[in-house]
């Protein structure tokens, strides 16, 4: 069993007040605490008055491609699109990506030794629309790959399978020999 | 000073003020962006409200991060009671909003993506962690003995609907009566039934925990942020129901008027036209329903249409502009602002000096750290005991005067001595001042009763956060300092001792002898003279002797010569 730390988030008890950004960059700035900044937090609050729409979400995985189309949900009657939810620093918007120098920014859960309570955003967030859940998960057997493997994956995903296995095979026919 | 996000995006663009010199020929807004600042194009702008031109203006910017403060038809127009809108706060008092249109810059745009540094982190992160603790306590344990807006931090006028004391004690129409009783059950069910439908969300400003604000969702007027106490003014002083003052808030807020003047000023003109000193003649088409009467009035005076032109300078100038005996209705003005609409019984010192010398025009924005009124025997042992935000030195006679206000012997007006009432109204206004300096709301510390930023933790807080050595002298004489500029400036403009008088009717019962005394004793408490001018002598102690040779110079005080002759 692995634990799993999750951040729960109640949009209802969302105040819009940013604590969470703010604790945020403070404790990932260098020296630690020793700055400010929104922009380099790794969690945003997306809001929107007009829409009633306040809503913390944590930086998650980077993406080099936006999505292809996107969803609309509509929750009682408000309209909101799939980015809103989204946790990806992505091509398609500026969230998530350091102000400097233009790299992806990713929740760590406020990693540390010793480890925190909880999340700083979390303690932050006095109004509790964040909260620190830890739940254990099954942990699959996974196999460990290994750098050929992980290098052949990778041209298989990009130019299929086929194309690989001929490739080897013209190779090992045309440079007979040469490999040992 | 506002509320919102305005001016944290500012300091992370990398600035701390932005002075405006000078006037533009055409309507322009300010686009600050990381150290770059432009004047840009606003033309299209012009007659569009607040909270329309941010959304205009961050679509044209394609940033929706900005933040952006901006003025409405009253700026445009050049109400005196003008404000300046941020989003979900504003600039109200005292028409800064007329000073925006008077430069015909419509609104300053700010986005910032720079760090704010500290000097010691480790230090600073402690005691910001302190203060939150602080104020959550407060947030959960309400102060016992104190009406529920004033209880926990914040004006919590939205996160409640007990408005029965100020309901039944503070005046309606223009200032004008107080209505006991008037809060019954179906009142209060209605008031509550109101705000519930209209209320959406409880909101706050910038990295603050303490949710004064709220998102109301109206029927016709869609979705608005609005902040605290005007859901009271305009009710009351239209005679009319919260839902009245929904609907006027969001319309008031787009116009971008002080939602404390803006009301009194339409219950002023209201009262005249009843009373046959405003006619049809002077307000053609002005409708016979009272609350539409109030749309009508807002829509006249934000566009200085007919009647609107006159009221558009606030009831004090409105007043002697329209003559006909119309002066007289102007009995809530100090200082020629709208003060609070409340009417009292007998003369209250302390509440005498805070209303006659305070500068800031609004009583809420001198007053706190003492209680309103004195409290109920079993609670203020209670209110005492951990009061630590007294000032070093007076904390035995401050909670004496908490502990004995209000028995016997020991009520207003001639208790308590001159020299603890001058200590208590000091330290009030020493504190707003301070808040006003490093931009803290007043709703987390000077307003409050026992709040978390104090004279102790001030220092404390300053000091690790610029690495500038402070202590609570040093703050109080930067207090001082600011305290006696502002003076000065207003000495220059023309304040004379003569304004520092409450209006007449603020209290029944007066004592104009008692009363001079009073003044005439803290102007001395202050080292002020005989006129209320700081003298040179104390203004060297403060480091300002150009302040004091200016005054000298434009005769306000005399030479040390003339002084000696």
């Amino acid at each position: 069993m692995k634990k799993v730390k999750t951040i729960k988030i109640d949009v209802d008890l969302c105040n819009g007040c940013r604590a969470c950004e703010v604790a945020c960059s403070a404790f990932h700035a260098e020296p630690k605490y020793s700055s400010t900044n929104p922009e380099k937090s790794n969690i945003r609050v997306l809001f929107d008055v007009k829409r009633n729409l306040y809503i913390p979400v944590m930086a998650g995985e980077y993406t080099d491609a936006e999505c292809m189309g996107r969803d609309q949900y509509i929750i009682d009657g408000t309209e909101y699109d799939e980015c809103t939810f989204c946790r990806a620093s992505c091509p398609a918007r500026d969230v998530f990506k350091d102000p400097d120098s233009g790299l992806p920014l990713k929740c760590d859960m406020c990693e540390e030794e010793p480890p925190l309570e909880e999340p700083l955003c979390v303690k932050w967030c006095i109004t509790d629309a964040l909260t620190y859940v830890e739940r254990e998960e099954e942990e699959e057997e996974e196999e460990k790959l290994d750098d050929v493997e992980i290098g052949l994956e990778a041209l298989a995903n990009k130019h299929g399978m086929k194309k690989i296995t001929d490739t080897l095979a013209r190779l090992s026919m045309s440079k007979k020999g040469e490999y040992v | 000073m506002a509320g919102g996000f305005f001016a944290a995006e500012l300091k992370h663009s990398g600035y701390d003020k932005v002075i405006l010199r000078g006037k533009s020929p055409d309507w322009v807004y300010l686009w600050i962006h990381n150290g770059k600042v432009e004047l840009r194009d606003a033309s299209h702008l012009q007659g569009k409200g607040c909270y329309e031109t941010a959304e205009l203006i961050k679509q044209e910017l394609k940033d929706p991060k900005a933040q952006v403060a901006s003025i409405g038809l009253a700026g445009e127009n050049r109400v005196y009671f003008a404000s300046i809108e941020v989003e979900k706060s504003s600039c109200s008092r005292l028409g800064v909003g007329a000073i925006m249109g008077d430069k015909r810059i419509k609104a300053v745009a700010v986005r910032g993506t720079k760090d704010v540094n500290v000097a010691k982190p480790a230090e600073y992160f402690e005691l910001c962690t302190t203060m939150l603790e602080s104020m959550r306590h407060r947030l959960d344990n309400p102060l016992p003995g104190f009406d529920a807006m004033l209880a926990t931090l914040g004006p919590q006028a939205l996160s409640h609907s007990d408005d029965g004391f100020h309901i039944d004690n503070f005046a309606w129409g223009n200032a004008r009566e107080r209505k006991k009783g008037h809060w019954t059950k179906e009142y209060g069910e209605k008031w509550e039934s109101d705000q519930l439908q209209s209320m959406e969300r409880h909101i706050s400003c910038y990295n603050c925990p303490v949710k004064c604000g709220g998102i109301i969702k109206h029927p016709t007027l869609g979705r608005f942020p609005m902040k605290c106490y005007s859901k009271l003014t305009y009710p009351m002083a239209a005679y009319a129901d919260l839902d009245f003052g929904f609907r006027m808030i969001g319309i008031a807020q787009e116009h971008g008027v002080d939602g404390y003047t803006a009301p009194q000023v339409m219950a002023f003109a209201v009262e005249l036209y009843e009373d046959g000193i405003l006619t049809d003649e002077d307000m053609p088409g002005f409708p016979s329903d009272n609350e539409e009467r109030h749309f009508w009035l807002m829509e006249k005076i934000v566009r200085r249409e007919g009647i609107g032109e006159v009221l558009a300078d606030g009831v004090y100038w409105a007043a002697r502009r329209i003559g006909k005996g119309a002066e007289v209705y102007d009995h809530n003005t100090i200082k020629k602002n709208e003060q609070m609409f409340i009417k009292l019984g007998t003369l209250n010192p302390m509440y005498y000096l805070l209303y006659a010398t305070g500068e800031k025009l609004t009583i809420t924005q001198i007053e706190g750290g003492v209680p309103q009124a004195p409290l109920a025997p079993e609670d203020r042992k209670a209110y005492v005991k951990d009061w630590v935000q007294i000032p070093t030195g007076k904390e035995e006679r401050f909670k004496q005067f908490v502990l004995e206000w209000g028995d016997e012997g020991k009520k207003a007006p001639f208790w308590p001595d001159t020299d603890l009432l001058n200590e208590l109204v000091e330290w009030q206004e020493a504190m707003h001042y301070i808040d006003d300096a490093t931009g803290v709301c007043a709703g987390v510390s000077s307003f409050m009763p026992k709040p978390p930023y104090h004279i102790h933790n001030y220092p404390l807080m300053l000091s690790a956060a610029t690495g500038i050595d402070f202590d609570e002298d040093k703050l109080w004489k930067l207090a001082a300092r600011n305290r006696n500029l502002v003076r000065a400036i207003n000495i220059r403009r023309g304040l004379k001792k003569e304004d520092e008088h409450p209006p007449d009717d603020h209290w029944k019962k007066r004592f104009p002898e008692f009363e001079a005394e009073l003044l005439d004793n803290y102007y001395k408490f202050k080292r002020w003279n005989d006129q209320g001018v700081p003298t040179r002598e104390y203004l060297h102690e403060l480091d300002l002797d150009y302040v004091g040779e200016d005054l000298e110079q434009r005769g306000f005080l005399k030479s040390v010569e003339e002084a000696e002759a």
